[in-house]
Parts: structure tokens; C-alpha cells; sequence
């Protein structure tokens, strides 16, 4: 065995003891110590739920995108609000080159977005609730998406079926009861899913009557198609732009809301990061000082073990272990208060580009709680190091006189 | 205050750790500052001064549209000094993550509404001799550089030309500033005029009306006689004040509030805990010389004091300059985000104050333990421990 090899060895064995004493002895300074574990778990705890509404937000979003689905708006258009098509139009659609056919009908459906003012549960406030005219095939051009209650509306009457995020957040959705919208008394007569997707923010009922209701004569503003092929898309999308009689943007259904996600999502990131950022700096100060406060606590101890013959470096890698050690277990804690309080979480909020309310979860995910525990090790490391190069550069002579 | 250098003396015994104390107190109210002053800007609150102002929107909801022939009923409606109509264009100058409001509004109609808003004379007589004219608030030709006898294309995602084409273009003929401090002027208006007879829809629909009362009517009871006049009419309205239209529609955004309150917490509690930490730790190691000061004739009260104060300055230092900090760092993000808080990010006097009497509480609670322990120490005991 070469020298540096047993000095290797033995440094490493040097520093397991040293890290080994600390952590017996850390009972004398639980004070000290638990401030740092509580200033990193504070930090984590804060990113996470912060951007767990980004991630339950975007989640939301993209779920009920389907790839296999088109969304055609007229051309220019950034929300389904803002658009407007012709039944002339809707009929060019229907007949375009990669639609699915079921016999000799096209699985499409041509729908119409207006906003309602529906209260919310948890802040009473009125607020604008999306609410759609769908065709009959509205259940056929959306991913896992179907009744879990009650029935269908029927064509041509006032009746709703409501999304279950839509109801557990809005008042006076309940199965069975009358809404009033302006003038017009509505019946919630059924309730979908839609595996979390944004449609469940949504209340539906049959375009025919949203059109009477909202005097918008025969006009429609998208419309859904069933691809036959997720590669038709493209072919679609050439068709319809070359077809001089329509002034549509083609889009799969995934491409239309993940797009419509972004500006909320970074949103919330811009906030996010910079006040994790900013905590993130403050807890390193934290655990600077309950590092130094562990250093000058065990000068003594350090002392002694340096006359005993344990080297500088066994000194300083145990107090840095000491410190990320300590980081960790903030870092474990503030994730999981984080993920037991916060995950699944219902908000609702405003969405910039369509102008209305989505439902959401918070989604405290596995990368989010690493992406913290990564921090709280940053934060570990840099809080340990200029305690742990102080502890090492200790005068061993004078620190033994102090005794 | 005779103490005062023996309290200087005792902060700054150990340099180091009152400077990292001092410092996560800073971060902690950087934040505070901060985060309750962008949330005062989300909310609109603070924002709305001047005259009081009614909005009349569609009952059903905002998006829908109220018909023209609205106008001269509010017009005559007792307590209504002057109603005009404005309209969501929705468009973007040049990208479309150039947003900004544009309204198409009446010339004249518009500045008697927002008395806040002034322009040269001589702006606004060439706006009302051109049709395709545009003013714009100083905000927006300062972050877009634009000067009066530019065109400006904007592109609207709602309203399609009738010669074809969603881009609207506009001739610059003024540039109007705000004498509101809190207002923003990030905003384009057109003329309602051209915008009726050029756009596909047509004439005779408006997005909502606003409206300034007269001098003493009572806004709640002009609101509801508006509203009456319009029940069971097929379009309904909903009037409220400005400040309670923005705030109900921050509202819309969910709990903001609820949020940022919880980070405020987090954070406070860590503070509360680094500083707390940081008391009994310098109380400890001071047992015999608090001692000495007791042996001396210092009563039980002015030790307590002592220490209280102690923990109090290291708070406000830290806490002072958090918040000075957080008040640049809310002009530099003010003005960076003018497009969507308006206002600007303030670091209004409510929130120093606040701050300031966060920063006592905090101090008071952090070193009243300590402080307690210091005050109830029994000489003999604690100089034999020394």
C-alpha cells in the first residue's frame, strides 16, 4: 500500500469518528441546530406549494389535451372567446380530409363559449364560469371524458351537465337544482369527468339552446374533430388553410391548451422562484449561524482532537456533513408538511388567455419535492462551509489554554 | 436612552452572528414589503381616487355586450353627470405578448369621465379632426418609444375589419399623463366612432358604460335605479363602483391573499426563530456580567429592558433596511411589469407601518423569554455559574 493511500484511509476513517461525535452530542445543541432544519424546511415548504400551483395548473391544462383531436378557431384568434365561425364554415369543416368518420357522419362537434357569473364557494365572489354549447358527439371528440351522474341534457331544453370541478367550486350546481343565468332558469341534470382535465371547470348544455339563449343566430366559435389518424393533422390543417371560403388556425387539442396554459404557469413561476430565491438566502444565514454557534460551542472538543492527531481536513468535512445533514432533515420535513397539506388542494383562478375560471389541483409532484431537497443541500453545503473552514483553522494551542 | 451605548456594546459582541441575524431579518421583510405591495397592485386596491365612477356591465356577464340605446336612458337617470361607453379591443401591438388596453371611447366623453387624465388642448382637437386618430397614455410611448404623428398597427384578436384584416391602424395625435401618483397610463384609446362603422359587427353595441355622479347623489341609489330601469329587459345590468368592480374581478384570481399570507408566515416564523435563537444565546453567555449589573443596583425592570430593546434594534435594523430594499426592488419590478400592474409596485405608508410595528412585536416576542430569565436571575447563583 502506498503512503497516500493509508492516509486516505485514514482520513476517511478520521472523519467518521469526528462526524460520528457530533452527532452524539447534538442533544446540547438542539436550540441552535433546530433553527437551521426549521429555516430550510420553511424554505422548501414555501417553493413547493408555491409551484405546485404552477405544476397543478399546467397539469390541468394539458391533461384533457388530446393529441388525436383537432381544435379549429378562426384565424388570429388566442382564446375560443375571441373567435367566431359560420355554419358554412363548420360545414366546410366536417367534410375536410382526415376527420373520423363513424358511417356517413363526421365525429365533430361545433361549439360555442360564453361566460356566466356564478359564485364561488370559497370566497363568494362572483366569477366568470365558462359555459359551453356542445353538439351531441361533444362526449366522442374529448379524451376520457363522460357522465358519472344523473343524465344527458336533452336537445332543446334548458338543462346542464356540469363538470365535477365546476361543481364542487361554484354554488348552486348541485344535481337536480335550478340556475338562474340573466333571465333564463336552468336544470343541472347530470355531472362529468374529465380525468382532471380543464373541461371539468366547464357547465355544458346543447348548442341549439345556448344560441337562442345568447342570440347568436346560427354562429359558432370552434370546433372539435376526431382525427382519424393523430398524423392527419397536418393534411387537415393544409386543407382548411388553402380553402379560400375559411380563416381558421389549426391546432391539436394538446398544442391549444398548452399554449393557454403558459401564461398563468409563468406567472406564477416569475413569483415563485425569485421568493424561494430570497428565502433560500435567508436560511443560509440561518444555517450559517447555527453552524458557527455549533463550531464555537465545540471549540474545546475540536481542540482536543486536533492535539490528539486528527487532521484539518477531518474537521472540516465532518462539520460539513454535520450542516447538510441538518439541511436534509429540513429539507425532508418541509417537503412533506408541504405534500400533506397542499397536494390535491382545489383552486380555482382567472385564466389570462381564456378569460375564465379553471378549476385545479395543486401538484406537489416528485420532481418538485427533488428540485427542494436539492435546495435545502445547496443551502446545507454553503451554510456549513465558512463555520466548517473556521472549525478546521481553529489554534489548537489557544483553544486548549481556554480550558 | 442613557443605556443606549451599553445596548450598542452588547448587539455587537459577536459580530458575526448578529450580522447573519440582521441579515435574515432583512430578507425576511424585503419579502414582506414586496409581496404586499404587488399584492395591493393585483387587487387594484389604493388605485381608485378621485371622483367616484360607476361601471354598468351586462348581468349575465362582463364579455356579453350592452346595447347602445342604453346610453341616453343612464343619461337621464337623476344623479348622472356623464355616462360613456368603452369596449375590450383585445388587441397587441406588433407581438402578441404586446398587450395593453385598448378602448374605443368618445373624445370629449372620456376626459370628463377621467378628469386624472390631461392632454394638450391642441392633442386633442387634432384627435377629434381625425377619425383614425389614437391617443396614448405616457406609459405606453415610453415603453414602446412612440411620439405623437407615429401609426401604430394594432392587431385585435376579437374585432375583424370590414375591408378585411384584423389590423387596425392608427394615427398618434396625443400623448396624455396621469396627475393620479398611483395611476398607470399604459393604455391606447380610439375613437368609438370609427371603431362602429369599420368593424364587422356593426353599430350599437357597447362593452359597458362608465359614469361620473353628479355632485352629492348617492352612488348605491344611482345604482339600483339604473339597474331597475333595465330589469326584465333583455339585457339586463349590473352596476357597481370602480373600486368594487377591480376588486371584485382581482377576486376572480382566487385567493392571492390566502398565499401570500401563508409564505408571510413561513417566513415570519423562521424569523422569529433565527432571532429568538439569537437572544437566548447572547443571554446565556452573559449570566454573570447581567449579574454584575443586578450586584450594581440595576433594578429587575431595567435589565428586562435592556435585553428587550437589544433584541428590538437588531429587528429594526434588519427590518429598516428589508424594507427600503423592497421598496427599490418595487420600482424596479414596477416598472419592468407596467403592463400588468399599472399602478406600479408601492411600498405604501400602510405597509411600512405595519412593517414597523411587525418588526417591535417580533423583537418584543423574540427577546421577551430571554429577557424574563435575565430579569428573574438570582445574583449569587449566577455568579457562581460564571
Amino acid at each position: 500500500m502506498h503512503w497516500h493511500e493509508v492516509s486516505s484511509v485514514r482520513t476517511l476513517q478520521q472523519i467518521f469518528a469526528v462526524t460520528w461525535l457530533n452527532f452524539l452530542n447534538l442533544s446540547h445543541r438542539v436550540a441552535s441546530s433546530s433553527v437551521a432544519v426549521v429555516g430550510v424546511a420553511a424554505v422548501v415548504l414555501v417553493f413547493a406549494a408555491v409551484l405546485s400551483m404552477a405544476k397543478g395548473f399546467e397539469r390541468t391544462m394539458t391533461l384533457a389535451g388530446s393529441e388525436d383531436t383537432a381544435i379549429i378557431i378562426r384565424s388570429g384568434s388566442t382564446s375560443e372567446l375571441a373567435s367566431g365561425l359560420s355554419n358554412e364554415q363548420v360545414l366546410i369543416v366536417e367534410t375536410a380530409p382526415g376527420v373520423l368518420r363513424d358511417g356517413d357522419q363526421a365525429v365533430v362537434s361545433a361549439e360555442l363559449y360564453v361566460l356566466v357569473d356564478i359564485r364561488k364557494k370559497s370566497n363568494d365572489s362572483e366569477a366568470n364560469v365558462p359555459f359551453r354549447g356542445v353538439g351531441p358527439r361533444a362526449f366522442d371528440v374529448r379524451d376520457s371524458t363522460g357522465l358519472t351522474e344523473g343524465r344527458m341534457f336533452e336537445p332543446g331544453k334548458n338543462e346542464l351537465v356540469v363538470g365535477r370541478a365546476a361543481q364542487s367550486e361554484f354554488e348552486g350546481l348541485d344535481l337536480g337544482t335550478s340556475i338562474k343565468f340573466g333571465r333564463t332558469a336552468w336544470t343541472v341534470v347530470g355531472v362529468f369527468e374529465a380525468d382532471g382535465g380543464v373541461a371539468e371547470s366547464e357547465v355544458w348544455t346543447d348548442i341549439r339552446v345556448l344560441q337562442g339563449a345568447y342570440r347568436r343566430g346560427n354562429s359558432f366559435q370552434t370546433v372539435r374533430v376526431r382525427l382519424d389518424d393523430r398524423d392527419s393533422l397536418a393534411g387537415l390543417e393544409e386543407a382548411l388553410k388553402n380553402d379560400p371560403r375559411l380563416d381558421v388556425d389549426v391546432y391539436s387539442e394538446r398544442q391549444f391548451y398548452s399554449s393557454q396554459a403558459q401564461g398563468t404557469s409563468t406567472f406564477i413561476r416569475v413569483l415563485g422562484y425569485p421568493i424561494t430565491f430570497l428565502m433560500a438566502i435567508g436560511a443560509v444565514f440561518g444555517a450559517l449561524n447555527s453552524m458557527y454557534s455549533s463550531v464555537s460551542a465545540r471549540g474545546k472538543e475540536i481542540a482536543t482532537l486536533r492535539a490528539l492527531g486528527f487532521g484539518p481536513i477531518s474537521v472540516l468535512v465532518s462539520t460539513m456533513i454535520e450542516s447538510t445533514l441538518l439541511a436534509l432533515i429540513g429539507g425532508l420535513l418541509g417537503g412533506a408538511i408541504a405534500f400533506l397539506a397542499f397536494n390535491g388542494f382545489q383552486v380555482s383562478t382567472l385564466s389570462n388567455a381564456s378569460f375564465s375560471q379553471v378549476v385545479f389541483d395543486f401538484a406537489v409532484t416528485a420532481d418538485l419535492l427533488a428540485q427542494g431537497i436539492v435546495t435545502a443541500l445547496i443551502i446545507g453545503l454553503i451554510g456549513g462551509f465558512l463555520p466548517a473552514l473556521r472549525a478546521a483553522r481553529l489554534p489548537v494551542a489557544q483553544a486548549l489554554r481556554e480550558l | 436612552m442613557k443605556y443606549f451605548g451599553l445596548i450598542w456594546r452588547n448587539v455587537w459582541r459577536k459580530k458575526i452572528r448578529t450580522s447573519l441575524t440582521i441579515l435574515s431579518v432583512l430578507v425576511a421583510f424585503l419579502l414582506f414589503a414586496l409581496l404586499n405591495a404587488l399584492g395591493q397592485a393585483m387587487s387594484g386596491g389604493g388605485a381608485m381616487t378621485g371622483a367616484v365612477r360607476l361601471v354598468v356591465i351586462d348581468k349575465v356577464s362582463l364579455i356579453n355586450f350592452l346595447p347602445l340605446s342604453h346610453k341616453n336612458k343612464i343619461a337621464q337617470i337623476p344623479g348622472v353627470a356623464v355616462v360613456s361607453q368603452q369596449s375590450w379591443f383585445g388587441g397587441f401591438y406588433q407581438d402578441p405578448k404586446n398587450q395593453f388596453p385598448q378602448f374605443p371611447v368618445v373624445p370629449d366623453e372620456y376626459f370628463a369621465l377621467y378628469p386624472e387624465f390631461v392632454m394638450p388642448e391642441e392633442q386633442m382637437e387634432a384627435w377629434k379632426n381625425n377619425r383614425t386618430g389614437a391617443v396614448i397614455g405616457r406609459d405606453l410611448a415610453e415603453l414602446y418609444g412612440l411620439k405623437v404623428g407615429d401609426r401604430i398597427p394594432i392587431q385585435s384578436t376579437i374585432f375583424t375589419r370590414k375591408e378585411g384584416g384584423r389590423t387596425w391602424e392608427f394615427d398618434i395625435e396625443g400623448i396624455f399623463d396621469t396627475t393620479d401618483p398611483k395611476g398607470g397610463t399604459a393604455l391606447l384609446l380610439f375613437r368609438h366612432d370609427y371603431f362602429a362603422e369599420a368593424n364587422t359587427f356593426g353599430d350599437g353595441f357597447v362593452g359597458w358604460y362608465t359614469l361620473r355622479l353628479a355632485e352629492g347623489a348617492d352612488p348605491v341609489e344611482v345604482a339600483n335605479a339604473i339597474d331597475l330601469q333595465f330589469a326584465n329587459s333583455p339585457n339586463e345590468t349590473e352596476t357597481s363602483t370602480e373600486a368594487a368592480f377591480a376588486a371584485s374581478f382581482a377576486k376572480q384570481f382566487g385567493n392571492i391573499a390566502l398565499i401570500v399570507t401563508m409564505i408571510l408566515g413561513a417566513v415570519f416564523f423562521t424569523l422569529l426563530l433565527v432571532a429568538g435563537n439569537t437572544m437566548s444565546q447572547s443571554v446565556r453567555e452573559r449570566i454573570a456580567e447581567l449579574a454584575v449589573l443586578k450586584t450594581l443596583g440595576f433594578k429587575d425592570g431595567t435589565v428586562l429592558g435592556i435585553v428587550l430593546t437589544e433584541s428590538v434594534l437588531i429587528m429594526a435594523m434588519g427590518g429598516l433596511l428589508g424594507v427600503a430594499l423592497g421598496w427599490l426592488a418595487g420600482l424596479a419590478i414596477g416598472s419592468a411589469m407596467a403592463m400588468f400592474v399599472p399602478g406600479g409596485i408601492v411600498v405604501s405608508t400602510e405597509i411600512v407601518l405595519l412593517a414597523v410595528a411587525l418588526m417591535i412585536g417580533a423583537g418584543v416576542l423574540a427577546g421577551i423569554f430571554p429577557a424574563l430569565k435575565a430579569m428573574r436571575l438570582s445574583i449569587v447563583d449566577a455568579l457562581a455559574r460564571g
